[in-house]
């Protein structure tokens, strides 16, 4: 591929691994966009996501682009990017190959994915792929779930480099700073290994017309669950879904004293 | 049934988190045992023993645990989950959300991430799409993996005597090391557990505009927050966002300064009891769920404010 080639010849000044090649899986989620607000359905059984804007997974973007930044220093030789859903996904890997992934993966499936499941998909890839670096989003925006990577790193006995706010590799090793409660933390993780990045990790690129049109032109191959021998079924069971509790506006104050007033004599939260 | 929980430490003391879990375990299971995996770590078993509710305290203590790495504690977790245990439970903090996957999935079990209400042993309520629905989820698989909104739960108070049993220690795997730890030093209550949040959005303009709040925060006792954007404008710490993917709060007073309030960021305080909304906006969408809101410039308010505190 035209793409594997330039990386392999670039030479950089961190060029450590030209000749020896490092294939990085990133995995994208199509997800409902980040800016819509969704309705729950009237009969509980789950939100309206019927001719609602669907974009990549916020997260999964910062994922292929850091991708792509390891491939612009000349450390990854190769970027896969791998989407597990409806055909639809089809467009959000088209994004991943826009940004400047080599090829992608569709597991095409109409089946519910959770997250255990997923990652098993994963994990058959990764397999199949034998990957050093796996990046994923460290959550999507639509289950809110947080567990993928983490599972997706067990099933395959990989280390885990979780919330990552900057990812250096060097030695066989990566060195990955989280973002975790108190602050931060370091840690280095032996390759192969799962990272999923945090918000602080890069900023994405936009995606270019010409790279759009570049992108049509990838390989993008499509699998399913069963040739991957993975059974998908869901473990959880969506019982219904409703709206959260409202909360009513309160009131306007028109000046400070009165905020204060209010907060000491009527909230009585402040003493 | 009886639940196993993860305690979340430093090896000196037990996170306060962990107390908000005993609780929910006890609601799904009746009886609930702690795990502390640590290095030096029996003073956290100490404080673990006298919880109310808690049956047992095993203790795995070896150097390889000393920094909570993924790897070494999940596969502790693990080796005692297996063993009759209904459910195992972990706070959704940064340590529940890396450790409680990775073990779930190596038992082959499914996880509930983020649980608000316990409905029935295996049914429980959680948040999706930020908060913006709720989801009641109930789980078929043979261990009930859960991690706990520890807002949503009060925390379970001391009274309780459990005994305390040594466990051995698996085997350092050796495939990822500790190498630093950058943790604001702060008087300030932590932000997870205060009683008073002040937090900024991007109005604030700089971080040096952030010490107008520190003032602010200063007399009400109060923990710092921001909104992701004053995050990424690098006018505070990652660790103070507040959201749907950082950190979920639900003090008694929560104070947002020149925050416009976008779904993301409301997915993190609206559980608060009185919220309090300073901003030049009027139409800025935070005052639609503020009890009390101010249009007015955050410059002028927020000194004002402080004096008029005293």
């Amino acid at each position: 591929m035209a793409g594997t080639v330039v990386a392999v010849l670039r030479v950089g000044p961190k060029n450590e691994t030209i000749g020896t090649p490092m294939k990085v899986l990133v995995c994208v989620k199509r997800v409902v966009d980040y800016n819509v607000k969704v309705r729950v359905k009237s009969d509980q059984t789950g939100v309206d996501v019927a001719n609602v804007k669907m974009s990549m997974n916020p997260f999964d973007e910062i994922a292929v682009e850091e991708a792509m930044r390891l491939r612009e220093a000349s450390l990854a030789t190769e970027i896969v990017a791998v989407s597990c859903g409806v055909s639809q996904c089809q467009e959000t890997l088209r994004t991943a190959l826009a940004i400047g992934a080599d090829r992608a993966i569709l597991v095409e499936t109409d089946a519910e994915l959770q997250p255990l499941a997923v990652a098993k998909l994963l994990a058959a890839l990764v397999e199949r792929e034998q990957p050093q670096l796996v990046i994923l989003g460290k959550q999507a925006i639509d289950d809110d779930a947080n567990q993928t990577g983490q599972m997706l790193a067990a099933l395959r006995s990989m280390p885990q480099a979780t919330f990552a706010s900057r990812l250096r590799l060097a030695d066989g090793w990566a060195e990955v700073t989280r973002e975790v409660d108190g602050g931060l933390e370091t840690i280095s993780v032996r390759l192969p290994a799962v990272v999923t990045t945090d918000l602080r990790l890069n900023e994405p690129r936009y995606v270019t017309l010409p790279n759009i049109m570049k992108a049509k032109k990838k390989p993008l191959e499509i699998v399913s669950p069963a040739a991957l021998g993975v059974d998908v079924a869901p473990r959880l069971k969506t019982v219904k879904v409703k709206e959260p509790p409202q909360r009513q506006a309160g009131i306007r104050v028109p000046d400070v004293a009165t905020l204060v007033t209010k907060l000491r004599d009527e909230a009585k939260v402040i003493s | 049934m009886r639940a196993l929980i993860l305690a979340e430490h430093d090896n000196a003391a037990l996170r306060a988190v962990t107390r908000n879990v005993v609780t929910a375990a006890v609601q799904a299971a009746g009886e609930a045992d702690i795990l502390v995996v640590g290095s030096g770590c029996a003073p956290v078993a100490q404080q673990a023993k006298a919880i109310a509710g808690v049956g047992k305290v095993f203790v795995a203590d070896a150097p390889h645990f000393a920094d909570a790495l993924a790897e070494n504690v999940a596969a502790q977790l693990v080796a005692l989950a297996g063993k009759g245990y209904s459910h195992v439970l972990a706070p959704a903090s940064s340590f529940g959300k890396n450790v409680l996957p990775r073990a779930a999935a190596q038992l082959d079990c499914a996880q509930i991430s983020d649980a608000i209400a316990v409905i029935a042993p295996d049914t429980f309520a959680r948040p999706i799409y930020a908060g913006n629905a709720i989801a009641t989820v109930q789980c078929a698989d043979p261990i009930v993996f859960v991690t706990v909104r520890p807002t949503s739960f009060a925390g379970a108070a001391d009274g309780g005597s459990a005994t305390v049993e040594s466990v051995a220690a698996v085997a350092d795997l050796g495939v990822s090391r500790f190498v630093g730890r950058e943790i604001a030093k702060s008087d300030r209550p932590e932000l997870a557990g205060a009683k008073v949040v002040v937090s900024g959005g991007r109005a604030l303009g700089s971080a040096e505009n952030f010490k107008l709040l520190e003032r602010l925060a200063q007399r009400l006792n109060a923990a710092l927050g921001a909104s992701r954007a004053a995050v990424d404008a690098g006018y505070a710490p990652n660790d103070w966002q507040v959201g749907q993917t950082g950190k979920i709060v639900a003090p008694q007073l929560y104070i947002a300064v020149g925050i416009s309030g976008a779904i993301q960021h409301l997915a993190g305080m609206k559980d608060s009891k009185v919220i309090v909304a300073i901003n030049k906006d009027a139409d800025a969408p935070i005052f639609q769920v503020a009890d009390y809101g101010l249009v007015a410039d955050l410059f002028q308010a927020v000194p004002e404010l402080i004096e008029k505190l005293g």
